[in-house]
């Protein structure tokens, strides 16, 4: 499974990896239903945490299409609601 | 749907839209490839200008620390000279340049941290756009149109996703950048404005404190010139005994030479 953070690359998650990753997606989505930012910029942390630690980077020459796109560890909720209600905002 | 697959299928629906809109597939490698490059530019262009920003905020904190010293030796002068109106003025202002350069401190480490984030893109990109050359002529000399469908799709796709996150790193960039451009240029007026007292213009102008405080030191001068004179009001009583002789015997002299 082929996660990019945003900002920052690729990572190959390996599918065992993603019941834990979809427990720290929901609360990621929790905080963002919830419009609470403290605590969404601390789940995302998290999440982010956990794809850097269980995945594997892509190396730089190999071009692949990713299953999971993350949010940059320093967006606040507008920068995701920018991303996400606007597509003209995600240039390319 | 969570906001990592949502995202995820808005990156893929940017890149099927350019490949939708060629005929043959393999125009598109060109197309993308072009892109590609634009935007190499446009990263390193980025990190440029996230630089010059950053730089300027490095000349601002040297200004302001130069300020900071500048105003501490002028509290540390008036002390010296009694005014401890003058130190409190000093020191209060001592600590509002202060407050301004943790704030600009703060700001300076964040474009840091976007400088390094976009060499870092830059470096990524580079690399992709790399593979993806080597893998467009791969395509185009090996196979035949309807082959080279999927082949283009998922070269196209990838570089596409890499391109549509390198170039919201520099759409960030490029707001932090003028946000910080906008501050710098208002520290640069509070400079000018002598607000904030710029200490490298030191030898030209003239501060209202420092003025303040040469008065002062010019109002010591003269008490101490007044005692020196009052004191001296009794002592020329006694030097002028000693002086007159010289004075009469003088005289005697030149009536005689003439």
């Amino acid at each position: 499974m082929i996660t990019r953070i945003l900002g920052e690359g690729q990572y190959d998650v390996p599918e065992t990896a993603l019941t834990d990753l979809n427990v720290l997606d929901a609360a990621v989505q929790a905080a963002v239903d919830a419009t609470d930012a403290v605590a969404f910029r601390a789940r995302l942390g998290e999440l982010l945490a956990a794809v850097r630690e269980l995945g594997a980077p892509v190396p730089d020459d190999v071009l692949t299409v990713s299953d999971l796109v993350l949010p940059a560890p320093d967006s606040d909720l507008a920068d995701v609601a920018a991303l996400l209600g606007d597509e003209g905002l995600i240039p390319g | 749907m969570s906001i990592a697959r949502r995202l995820a299928d808005l990156f893929r629906v940017k890149a099927n839209k350019a490949l939708d809109r060629a005929e043959d597939p393999r125009e598109v490698l060109d197309y993308s490839y072009e892109r590609q490059l634009e935007m190499l530019t446009k990263v390193r262009r980025g990190v440029a200008d996230v630089a010059t920003s950053r730089k300027r905020l490095d000349l601002q904190l040297t200004q302001l620390q130069q300020a900071a010293d500048r105003l501490q030796e002028q509290a540390t002068q008036a002390v010296d000279l009694g005014r401890d109106d003058l130190a409190r003025e000093a020191l209060t202002r001592r600590s509002a340049v202060t407050a301004q350069m943790g704030d600009i401190t703060a700001q300076r480490d964040a474009l840091s941290a976007e400088e390094a984030k976009l060499t870092t893109a830059a470096t990524r990109l580079q690399a992709r756009v790399e593979a993806f050359r080597t893998r467009k002529e791969t395509i185009k000399a090996t196979y035949t149109a309807a082959e080279a469908q999927t082949r283009v799709g998922e070269a196209v796709s990838g570089i596409s996703e890499e391109m549509g996150d390198v170039g919201l790193a520099v759409q960030r960039a490029e707001d932090k950048t003028s946000q910080m451009q906008a501050r710098a240029g208002a520290i640069d007026e509070l400079l000018a404005s002598g607000a904030i007292q710029d200490a490298t213009a030191t030898t030209s102008g003239r501060d209202d404190l420092q003025a303040a405080l040469e008065a002062a030191r010019g109002d010591q001068g003269v008490d101490r010139e007044l005692a020196a004179l009052k004191a001296g009001r009794s002592a020329p009583a006694v030097g002028g005994g000693q002086a007159r002789p010289e004075v009469t015997g003088g005289q005697p002299e030149q009536e005689r030479q003439r």
